[in-house]
């Protein structure tokens, strides 16, 4: 085992893509996610792996769309307004069925917004984001230990499923530096992809990599095919072989009020749980890892035992409505939220669940 | 018995639907026998793009990607980024090339990317029904330009080749025609050329081809050649614009 190192949030991504297999990197410089492509530039060429810096975002994606397609392990990663130009190339690529990693380093928006952390980009990242009937698999770690685990994982994903895998984190998580033990290296054969556009060589048949079904019965068999694997996806992340990558439950089997929240928010919801415990208050976190497909299912098994929930994000309101699909209201379902950067307080957080449980 | 003229082996059996007396098929012939005669067929990668030729991929037989609009030089440069010992090309349209992937193109020239860029212009939109593209002449009538394009408000034709020959890194540039057998040859000369050029691990290569689009000019072919060659080649200047590979001259 490696000795544990202390890393940025956003260099231990590029480090874990490394050790991944991942030897193609294509984006386009923008805040606060640039250490990512600073650490590829220098460490891909150690590797005899390529680091390409794009003339935009939409080029960016197409280049993964391109290297996608030629078998590689690739990845491009942005922020969230960088992220919104490379909707269309998502879309091609989830319809194409190809493999690659994505990171976005949520920021505060609408539009140029800011530069300050935020999971404003949640309904655009779990609902497809791009044209047409399709989802990606969404990643949220908590810590850099995770960021560097789920890189690895998100690639394993991307390979298994042929879909592109996002991982979704914040500024905070980006910047931040914190100790982790690396991962060992993984072996990558891009050999094994026999769909890869390498030049038809000795093959009988071609490669084809299309979007493109004009005819009417053939696109809905495509799109009901892309849905059924969809539901093969969300078993696996729910039930099956992906559970643990689904959700973390802490302190929720006899919690009265069950808190929800992802990323950096997850953190200070557990110094909330502690503090409410000591309180006498029951509190419990479900924190999703994995934001879509979402982990439904473990928190309708809360929905019995728990009296309230109360989801907390960094935006006015986007993962509560798939607590609330969850909950089918049974309980009722809270919010609380801060948005344009800012963080909310564990004091903050604790006056909320005061209103909730202590109305009077 | 001698055979003298065959389907080239890159081009699939799949017949053409293109319009009658479009040129498409004719240049999917000359990319195919160049790949055939350079004999790197079985390791070449075709990009296509949105417009008519999006189904260009049916008509050659070899790996194929199928881009989304304009980017087909992005989507080129990782395939080639992966696989830099095959040969990549694109093959896009006016709309595709010079409009909407103006951005891509004149980047994928500017870092000098190894690969080759087959650019068919026809002044014209065809897929969609014949609007306007960025190389359509002045007063030229189209779906979306009814009273002539007005250069005070639409602005002139935008001339890649002439363009991307001011860059420093790309290797080969040159506009050929198809409007006659003489400048048929020459057209075949310069693309083959180009994939030469990529070969030799040279460089970025872009040949334009002028070229027409009978249903959409509303001309039979043989008026449509006769009126490429009177409008648009003033225009659009034929000739060899760039050319940094130290081979011989092919125009």
């Amino acid at each position: 085992m490696a000795d544990k190192i202390l890393m940025k949030g956003n260099e231990a991504i590029g480090e874990a893509a490394v050790l991944a297999g991942c030897r193609h990197y294509f984006g386009y410089p923008i805040t606060p996610q640039s250490e990512l492509p600073a650490y590829l530039s220098k460490r891909l060429p150690e590797v005899e792996g390529c680091f390409l810096q794009s003339e935009s975002e939409v080029a960016a994606i197409n280049m993964v769309f391109g290297a996608a397609s030629a078998g590689a392990r690739v990845m491009t990663s942005s922020s969230s307004p960088g992220v919104s130009l490379m909707q269309e190339g998502i879309s091609y690529i989830a319809a194409a069925e190809l493999p690659c990693v994505l990171v976005n380093v949520v920021r505060g928006g609408p539009g140029l917004g800011n530069i300050a952390p935020a999971q404003s980009d949640y309904f655009q990242s779990t609902r497809g984001g791009g044209h047409g009937d399709y989802r990606t698999i969404v990643l949220a770690p908590n810590s850099v230990q995770e960021m560097t685990n789920l890189t690895v994982k998100a690639f394993e994903a991307a390979d298994k499923f042929k879909n592109p895998v996002l991982l979704m984190v914040d500024g905070v998580l980006g910047q931040m530096m914190e100790p982790v033990q690396l991962p060992e290296p993984v072996n990558y054969d891009p050999a094994a992809k026999k769909w890869a556009l390498t030049g038809k060589g000795a093959r009988k048949e071609r490669n084809l990599c299309t979007t493109i079904w004009l005819d009417v019965e053939l696109l809905e068999e495509h799109n009901w095919h892309l849905y059924q694997k969809y539901q093969y996806i969300t078993d696996e992340f729910t039930t099956g072989s992906w559970k643990e990558y689904g959700c973390e439950l802490h302190q929720t089997e006899d919690a009265e009020i069950v808190l929800v929240g992802y990323g950096i928010i997850s953190r200070i919801l557990k110094t909330v749980v502690e503090k409410c415990r000591k309180r006498g208050i029951k509190a419990g976190l479900v924190r999703p890892i994995t934001l879509w497909p979402f982990p439904t299912p473990s928190i309708q098994k809360l929905v019995p035992s728990a009296k309230h929930f109360l989801c907390v994000e960094m935006s006015t309101g986007q993962m509560v409505e798939d607590v609330k699909l969850a909950v089918e209201g049974k309980k009722p379902v809270y919010f609380y939220g801060r948005t344009g950067g800012s963080l909310p307080s564990d004091f903050e957080i604790l006056n909320e669940i005061d209103k909730i449980v202590r109305p009077d | 018995m001698q055979k003298i003229f065959e389907r080239p082996k890159a081009l699939s059996k799949n017949p053409f639907h293109y319009c009658p007396g479009c040129d498409h098929g004719v240049i999917h012939r000359m990319v195919a026998e160049s790949l055939d005669e350079l004999e790197v067929t079985n390791k070449s990668i075709g990009v296509a793009p949105v417009g008519c030729s999006v189904f260009a991929y049916d008509y050659f037989d070899i790996d194929f990607n199928s881009a989304p609009h304009g980017r087909a030089p992005a989507v080129a440069t990782g395939i080639k980024r992966v696989h830099p010992d095959s040969i990549v090309f694109s093959y896009q349209g006016d709309g595709d090339c010079a409009a909407i992937g103006t951005a891509e193109i004149v980047h994928a020239a500017n870092r000098g990317e190894n690969i080759t860029v087959v650019f068919v212009n026809n002044a014209i939109y065809g897929m969609t029904g014949g609007q306007m593209a960025p190389t359509t002449l002045v007063g030229m009538k189209t779906a979306t330009s009814p009273y002539g394009r007005d250069a005070k408000t639409m602005g002139h034709p935008i001339k890649m080749s002439e363009m991307l020959s001011t860059l420093t890194a790309p290797a080969f540039v040159a506009r050929v025609s198809i409007h006659n057998v003489a400048n048929l040859m020459k057209a075949k000369k310069a693309i083959k050329r180009a994939f030469e050029v990529q070969k030799e691990k040279k460089g970025f290569s872009f040949v334009e081809v002028l070229a027409i689009c009978p249903t959409n000019w509303g001309k039979p072919p043989v008026e449509a050649h006769k009126w490429l060659e009177e409008n648009m080649v003033p225009v659009f200047p034929l000739g060899v614009f760039k050319d940094q590979t130290g081979g011989p001259a092919v125009l």
